[in-house]
């Protein structure tokens, strides 16, 4: 393989990157980025970023000397706009063209927007020039600040502006915020952490549109309040739209990769064709699509391997992880938690959600599925870990039972 | 010199935090002693509540590992090394002498 284009610049393009020179590629390595800067990390931009806790260059994910190491060309502030037929051939939005043997597709996600006119003073949080633009917006004094949404984004965001002295809302329009995540049992015992933190939680509430002030010509003005669905009106200065994020698939279409909410992939990340690979917020992998920092950072070896192997050599189901920190508090989970399986407090007390946190294990069958813990992180590496183990075993017997199965076939 | 305690109260395997500023790490790696910066280099968290196999510490956050006897990052993501302190016994009881800013630094 003589070329190799990576398409996206942020946290698994650039894993995508040096694990192709650390297996060995030594041709042409080119790193495209929509936006213009180098590979950053995301999850500091709604913590300590916006809290002013840590500055800009700490979230640099390389350096000079790794630059110069990787050896490769990087072309930022410009967007991909098509993949050809045969996937070799990546096409730029300002008309540039790069042939390549090998494609790895990493342009990630983006914020999803309320419809609307766009109205000064509200805010999406994904990227650094957003990130940016809130922190300004929200460095004046107190503000009224209304998050909608009550996932991970929207309490983080939640969180430090509570911590920057703003007044803050956080609308969820479903009965619990993160209970898809966290079942709702835990979701509910989280959700207190807003309370404890001096933010006011709205559950159950839609949000019908946002209402502004000024100029309209040009649908501008400022937003001035956030009007639900039961009608009541939330006086606001800083909106934060926290609704989720949808995968940055608009410039693949009319290629021949399959795409259904993220690129399709198999369970080592080749997509349809064998020399393009998927990895981070846009792969859905094996049938699973994660936003999770530790997918775009475990994906890329696999990915790679299997593209200079040139078919899937190699198959990836690392065990999910995430974690989030909120109101002095850190959150972990991992594992995959079923409907229905039942939750166990093995340390601590949810009752007391400060004090010292808890570790809370699923269990289903008599086997653990999935470990929580709120300011536990000793503990619950352990049992991740045990997690993790038992997930290779099973990897293992099932590679076992497949032999077998071939061989009752073959026989 | 920071006493930290008995030698017996930190048993192989274990770590402990010093509230010191910047706080400090104090591990028992199989029998043998040390202290590092308790901070991952990488992203705020506490490396006393990491995994420890033998001469390294993998951070409870992201993964990243260090070297005790040098505070040098083994794997990504973290890329800065973390600084180490001496540790010594003194009549049973666990001391740290703090390194300074320019002591202790691997880089």
């Amino acid at each position: 393989m003589r070329a190799v284009t990576v398409v996206g610049a942020s946290l698994a393009g650039l894993y995508a990157a040096r694990e192709l020179r650390a297996q060995g590629f030594d041709g042409r390595l080119v790193v495209v980025g929509a936006e213009p800067h180098h590979p950053y990390d995301r999850p500091p931009l709604s913590k300590g970023f916006l809290t002013g806790d840590c500055a800009e260059p700490q979230l640099a994910l390389s350096d000079a000397e790794e630059a110069a190491e990787l050896d490769a060309e990087w072309i930022l502030g410009a967007r991909a706009h098509a993949l050809d037929a045969r996937g070799r051939t990546v096409v730029l939005d300002d008309g540039r063209t790069l042939a390549s043997d090998g494609v790895v597709i990493a342009t990630g996600a983006f914020a999803r927007h309320l419809p609307g006119p766009a109205l000064t003073g509200v805010h999406t949080l994904r990227t650094l020039d957003d990130a940016r633009a809130l922190r300004r917006a929200l460095v004046h004094g107190p503000r009224r600040v209304v998050v909608i949404g009550g996932g991970f984004i929207g309490a983080e965001t939640a969180s430090s502006c509570v911590a920057l002295g703003h007044d803050v809302t956080v609308v969820e329009a479903a009965q619990l915020p993160l209970a898809a995540q966290l079942g709702a049992e835990m979701a509910f015992v989280c959700a207190g952490l807003h309370a404890r933190g001096g933010a006011r939680l709205l559950t159950g509430a839609g949000v019908t549109a946002l209402r502004g002030a000024g100029p309209t010509t040009l649908g501008g003005g400022a937003v001035t309040a956030v009007e639900l669905s039961d009608g009541r009106l939330l006086p606001a200065d800083v909106v934060v739209v926290g609704i989720g994020a949808a995968p940055n698939t608009g410039w693949l279409t009319g290629s021949p990769l399959a795409l259904d909410d993220g690129v399709l992939c198999d369970d080592g990340c080749v997509t349809t064709l064998p020399q393009v690979v998927a990895v981070g917020d846009v792969a859905r992998v094996g049938g699973d699509r994660a936003e999770h920092w530790t997918s775009a950072t475990e994906q890329p070896r696999v990915a790679v391997r299997n593209l200079l192997a040139r078919h899937t050599v190699e198959t990836a189901r690392p065990l999910p992880y995430f974690w989030s920190d909120q109101y002095g508090s850190r959150l972990q989970f991992a594992g995959r938690r079923g409907e229905g399986d039942t939750v166990r407090i093995v340390e601590g007390s949810p009752d007391a959600l400060g004090g010292g946190g808890f570790l809370a294990v699923y269990e289903r069958a008599g086997r653990t599925t999935a470990v929580l813990a709120l300011d536990r992180a000793r503990p619950f590496t352990k049992v991740r870990r045990a997690l993790m183990a038992a997930a290779a075993t099973d990897r293992e017997a099932e590679r076992e039972g497949e032999y077998m199965e071939d061989a009752a076939r073959a026989s | 010199m920071i006493a930290v305690c008995r030698l017996e109260d930190l048993p192989a395997g274990e770590s402990v935090r010093l509230d010191t500023a910047p706080p400090v790490a104090v591990f028992n790696a199989d029998g043998e002693l040390f202290a590092i910066d308790d901070t991952c280099s990488h992203q705020d968290a506490s490396l006393s509540e990491g995994w420890l196999e033998g001469c390294v510490v993998e951070c409870p956050l992201h993964a990243a590992s260090f070297d005790l006897r040098t505070g040098r990052p083994t794997c990504l993501p973290a890329r800065r090394p973390v600084r180490t302190h001496q540790v010594y016994v003194e009549d049973g009881v666990i001391h740290v002498r703090l390194a300074t800013a320019e002591e202790g630094s691997a880089a």
